[in-house]
Parts: C-alpha cells; sequence; structure tokens
C-alpha cells in the first residue's frame, strides 16, 4: 500500500501535467518569443556548458581515476560536492567570486572590464558548476573500470600518454562519456537554483527555460505548462537514450 | 661477457611489486629465445612487466642493446614508449575499436611514422603472418588464432629490438595450439633480436625455446637447453612438469640416501654428496611378488594410492620409501588386479637413473 502511495504521488503530478496541457494551442504558446527566446538559450547555454565539461571534466576525472596523490579524497568530495549543495548556494558562491567586487571578479573588471554576473557567460557558468560533476563522475567510474591493460599494450607499442589517451582510452570509454555528457547536459538544461542567483532572468539573455516556466506560471499558464511538457519531453528522451544504464537494476553512477 | 649479450637484453636486478620480490641475474642474445617457465606467481609476468619497462626495478639494472634501459642506483629510466620492445600479451589485449590493420599501423604511427608509411607498414606485416584477408575485421571478429597472429604482427610492426610474449598460446584450444606453436617457432627464428618467452606449458618450452629459465617463488631455480631441464630437473615443479620422478639425497658412491626416507643404489661414479635422482614412470616395474633383489636393482613396497589413465597407459601413483609415479599397460593392471589400496613391489635398475648434483 505504502508503495503505491509512492507511485501514485510520482505519476499523478505528470499525468496531470499531460491532462492539462493545451494540446489545441500548443505551437502558439511555445512561438510565443519570450518561451522561443527561452527555448533558445537554454539549449545553446546546456550544450556550451555540457562541451566545457567534456573538455576539462574529463581530463580531471582522468585525474581522480588514474593518479594517487595525498588530497585526492578531499578533491573528490570538492568536485562531487555540486551534486549535493543546493543550486541556490552555488549561485551565492558564485556571485561572490565573480561579482564586480568578487573576489576574482575585482581582477577581471580591473583588468578586463569584463563583469560575468547577470549576463548569458554567467548561465554558462552557473550551469556548468552544477552539472559538470555528473560528467566527471560517470567518466571517472568508466576509467576505473576500464581495463588498463589496453593502455599498457599501447605503451609497449611506443604511444606516449597523450596518444594512449586520445586513440586509446578516449574511444574505449566513449560510452560511458556520451552518458555523462548527456546527464551533464540534461541538468544544465534543467538549472535554476544557481541560474537565477548568479545570472538573473533578463528574458532573452539570461532567463532560461526553467526561469521562464517559473515566471510564465503567473502571467500565462499556458505557455508555462507547454515549457514544462518540453522539458517533460527531453527528461523521457534521456531516459530512454539512457536506458541501458538507468533501467537496469544496481547502482547508477 | 660476449659482444653478442652486449647486443642482447641483460636482466641483472631485484623487482618488488606488492610484497612479492622477483630477483634474477639472466641474458639473452640476439636470436636467442629464452623460455621463462614457472608455477602462477612465480614472477614470470614481473620480468617481462620489469623488462618493458611497465614496472620499475628496485635494485639493479637492465640494458638492451648495450643502452641501459632501468639503473635503480643512477636514476636512470626509459619510459616504457620509448623501449624498443615488442610485447604480445596473453590475451592479446588488440584494441576493441580499431581494424586489424589499424591495430597493426598502431605502433609504426606512434613511433613517429606519418599515416600513410605506417599503413604500407603494418601492410606488410599482414602479408608476413597471412592476415590481409582480416585487415578490415575488429578483433571481436576474430578466432584464437588468429587474434594470436595480430597480436604478433602488430608487436612486430614496431621494429622492436627485444620481443616478449607472454603466454603467448595459453588462450587457445588444443587443437589450434599446435598449428600456432608451429608458425609462431618460424617468426621467432625470423626475429633477430631476443625473445623471452613465458609460459608453465612446459611442451612449449621445449618447441619453442633455445634456452630455458625456470622461475619459482621470484628466484631462477635452473636453467639450462631445453634436453637439459626435460632430463635433469632441478625441482619437484619441474619434475612435475616433465613428467618424472625426482628424489633428492646424500650419495655415498653407489648409495643414495634419499632426504625424506628410503635408499637408491646408482651406478657408482663416485659421487659424495647432495645429489638429485631422477626416474622415468616408464623405467620402473611393478610386481606383485617380491623380486630378487640384484645389486644393479632397487626393489621395495608400495601400495597403490591413484590410477589414473593416459592415453595408451596407466599411471599409478604409489606410496612406499620413495614414493613414485610408475606407468604400465591396461593389460597388466588386468594381469596383475591392481587396485587402489593393493600392495606391489617396485623395482628400477641402477643404469635407468639419472643422477646429477643438487644445486644448492
Amino acid at each position: 500500500m505504502p508503495a503505491l502511495i509512492a507511485v501514485a504521488f510520482l505519476v499523478l503530478p505528470l499525468a496531470g501535467l499531460l491532462i492539462r496541457a493545451p494540446w489545441g494551442s500548443l505551437g502558439n504558446a511555445l512561438s510565443g518569443s519570450d518561451a522561443t527566446q527561452a527555448l533558445v538559450l537554454s539549449v545553446w547555454t546546456a550544450s556550451a556548458s555540457t562541451a566545457i565539461s567534456l573538455v576539462i571534466g574529463t581530463p580531471l576525472a582522468w585525474v581522480l581515476a588514474r593518479t594517487s596523490f595525498p588530497g585526492q579524497r578531499l578533491l573528490r568530495a570538492l568536485v562531487t560536492l555540486p551534486l549535493v549543495l543546493p543550486p541556490v548556494v552555488g549561485g551565492v558562491a558564485l556571485l561572490l567570486a565573480f561579482s564586480r567586487v568578487g573576489l576574482l571578479g575585482r581582477y577581471l573588471n580591473h583588468w578586463f572590464g569584463l563583469t560575468i554576473p547577470f549576463t548569458p557567460l554567467a548561465v554558462v557558468m552557473a550551469e556548468t558548476f552544477v552539472a559538470m560533476p555528473f560528467l566527471i563522475i560517470t567518466v571517472e567510474g568508466a576509467l576505473r573500470s576500464a581495463d588498463q591493460g589496453f593502455e599498457e599494450a599501447a605503451a609497449t607499442l611506443g604511444a606516449r600518454r597523450m596518444t594512449v589517451f586520445r586513440r586509446v582510452t578516449v574511444p574505449m570509454i566513449a560510452p560511458s562519456l556520451g552518458a555523462g555528457a548527456v546527464l551533464c547536459w540534461a541538468r544544465a538544461l534543467g538549472e535554476f537554483g544557481a541560474t537565477i542567483t548568479f545570472a538573473g532572468s533578463f528574458p532573452g539573455k539570461t532567463e532560461t527555460m526553467p526561469i521562464a516556466v517559473y515566471y510564465a506560471l503567473e502571467t500565462d499558464p499556458n505557455a508555462a505548462i507547454a515549457l514544462s511538457l518540453v522539458l517533460l519531453l527531453v527528461s523521457v528522451v534521456v531516459l530512454v537514450s539512457l536506458r541501458d544504464r538507468w533501467l537496469r537494476r544496481g547502482p547508477v553512477l | 661477457m660476449s659482444d653478442d649479450l652486449l647486443d642482447g637484453l641483460t636482466v641483472g636486478a631485484e623487482v618488488t611489486r606488492g610484497g612479492f620480490t622477483l630477483t634474477v641475474s639472466m641474458a639473452a642474445a640476439p636470436g636467442e629465445v629464452v623460455g621463462i617457465l614457472g608455477p602462477n606467481g612465480a614472477g614470470k609476468s614481473t620480468l617481462l612487466s620489469a623488462v618493458a619497462g611497465l614496472t620499475p626495478v628496485s635494485a639493479g639494472r637492465i640494458t638492451l642493446a648495450g643502452r641501459t634501459m632501468d639503473d635503480a642506483d643512477s636514476g636512470e629510466f626509459v619510459e616504457t614508449a620509448d623501449r624498443p620492445v615488442g610485447f604480445v600479451f596473453q590475451n592479446y589485449r588488440l584494441f576493441p575499436h580499431m581494424t586489424v590493420a589499424e591495430n597493426v599501423a598502431f605502433s609504426p604511427r606512434a613511433r613517429g611514422m606519418k599515416r600513410q608509411a605506417a599503413e604500407s607498414a603494418a601492410a606488410h606485416w599482414l602479408a608476413r603472418l597471412g592476415l590481409n584477408d582480416l585487415a578490415d575485421r575488429k578483433p571481436g571478429q576474430l578466432s584464437g588464432g588468429q587474434a594470436q597472429r595480430v597480436a604478433l604482427a602488430r608487436a612486430l610492426a614496431g621494429q622492436p629490438q627485444l620481443l616478449l610474449l607472454d603466454e603467448p598460446l595459453s588462450a587457445l584450444d588444443a587443437g589450434t595450439r599446435m598449428d600456432v606453436q608451429a608458425e609462431l617457432k618460424r617468426h621467432l627464428a625470423d626475429f633477430a633480436g631476443p625473445s623471452l618467452l613465458v609460459t608453465h606449458d612446459p611442451l612449449e618450452a621445449l618447441v619453442l625455446a633455445d634456452r630455458v629459465l625456470v622461475l619459482e617463488e621470484g628466484r631462477i631455480v635452473q636453467t639450462g637447453t631445453p634436453a637439459q631441464v626435460a632430463r635433469q630437473p632441478a625441482t619437484d615443479y619441474v619434475a612435475k612438469l616433465v613428467g618424472l620422478n625426482l628424489y633428492a639425497g646424500h650419495a655415498a658412491g653407489a648409495k643414495v640416501a634419499l632426504d625424506n626416507g628410503g635408499s637408491l643404489t646408482i651406478p657408482d661414479r663416485g659421487q659424495q654428496g647432495n645429489v638429485l635422482v631422477a626416474a622415468r614412470p616408464s623405467a620402473i616395474v611393478v610386481s606383485t611378488q617380491q623380486p630378487v633383489a640384484g645389486s644393479a636393482r632397487n626393489a621395495w613396497p608400495g601400495r597403490v594410492v591413484g590410477m589414473t589413465l593416459l592415453s595408451d597407459r596407466i599411471r599409478l601413483d604409489l606410496d612406499g620409501e620413495p614414493p613414485a609415479l610408475v606407468d604400465v599397460t591396461p593389460a597388466a593392471v588386468a594381469d596383475l588386479s591392481l587396485v587402489t589400496g593393493a600392495h606391489v613391489w617396485l623395482t628400477v635398475k641402477a643404469t635407468d637413473l639419472e643422477v646429477y648434483k643438487r644445486g644448492t
């Protein structure tokens, strides 16, 4: 019985969303300029933060999986902290670091005239901060379970570390890299707390889909529902694309 | 040390890996195939790993073709990627995401060849090992024998000056093993540098190696030609591998008092001190009647504790002083009505015993 309650609790709201959806005017609701802007902004910022995570997160995953040094456990804890940290706190932290008077931001502003908060760049940074750990954890797990014998073999064939990484390690963990990127992208797309705190909600500039949903709920419920449906659809697609990893029993990451 | 050895491989080193220490002093000349024989955990793979630079030595040094590869005293260490070594791994470790041709071209490419040059180098080795037809396959689509050949081609394509083979035939079934073994022998004969071949199959070592080095518990316990090792095993492990009864004892002229009880008469060649006595299972005769002991013959009572059917013989496991493995014909088992527990007499001629000095 408690299990049934749990199922109902998880499923009913989503069913309600589908039932309440203005299916007839869905196209109109989504083509409103605000909604479209939010959609476009969300897709490109999530993609950008995923790309950044791949480029800098993968090497970090390698460092965590393949090397050992004092303080490594602490480093891993710090890297995974954003997974459990309330995103709003992440946003506050980013603000404190990068605002015009922040720890780093003051120099960026002073030397380069660069102000990050409340810009699309801030959106990308907030999303990367929250989403990159998903990629790192996934890739690190893959690197740990990958057979290092192939890397040894590559070394005996004359390949240096970079060549081994590029031609052997990365291709062999490609499925996990893909899964990590999808997870990361989905998390970035849904990011709300850190983004609104660090980047605000300027339509067309920093108002991503989740933020647009939040505001539209007051002014244009149909648009809010339509945007929610889009996010729900994306989640379903992500779930299906990762079904081999997620819908099996056992640990996920 | 001869010039040959200066061109070859020399190892005088200690390698520590996870609480295990391997102590080896050996050399291999160009063109020589050294078989490394030993039980699991003896340090065979550790030796290859150290030579390849995958595990650094903790003491001593390794040289190849006159160049120091690893020297614990001076701190010199040549990275694995920079050693002119070809390694054929036990499970081949072919890159699963590359085709056969890409696998074979990997080393020329990694060692700095342009793509096209690397591809033609790979084509050369594929042709040489008869792998042309398989060039576009993925490793997952190869049979064991084919994968073995690809692994060899991939190792040779890097033009190594030393070849390391870790149980190259162990992943094959018995049928293909013989074919691949004959082929491997040809390729090893063509290879100009020294080869180290790790195996726990004595037949493989006997067939493929010019010289055999037996490792046990991290130490070399015997080196010699395959024939020497097969005829005069230095330890129980080797004796068991080559199918001989081995007894350690103390010789005084024609008599050997065995360490574990009993004694044997041997041809008197004036031996004194610690010796080993080897006896072929087929040289020992079993009878149910007490034989007439002669001066040149050993006879002692025993009890059958086990019987195993080999292809055309039955191997008896006999308890006694000393115990022995004895091969008899199935007919003899029937004639003597031998069963487990039966009391029998064992006889062996003194001239059928191989007596040699014990190492330590």
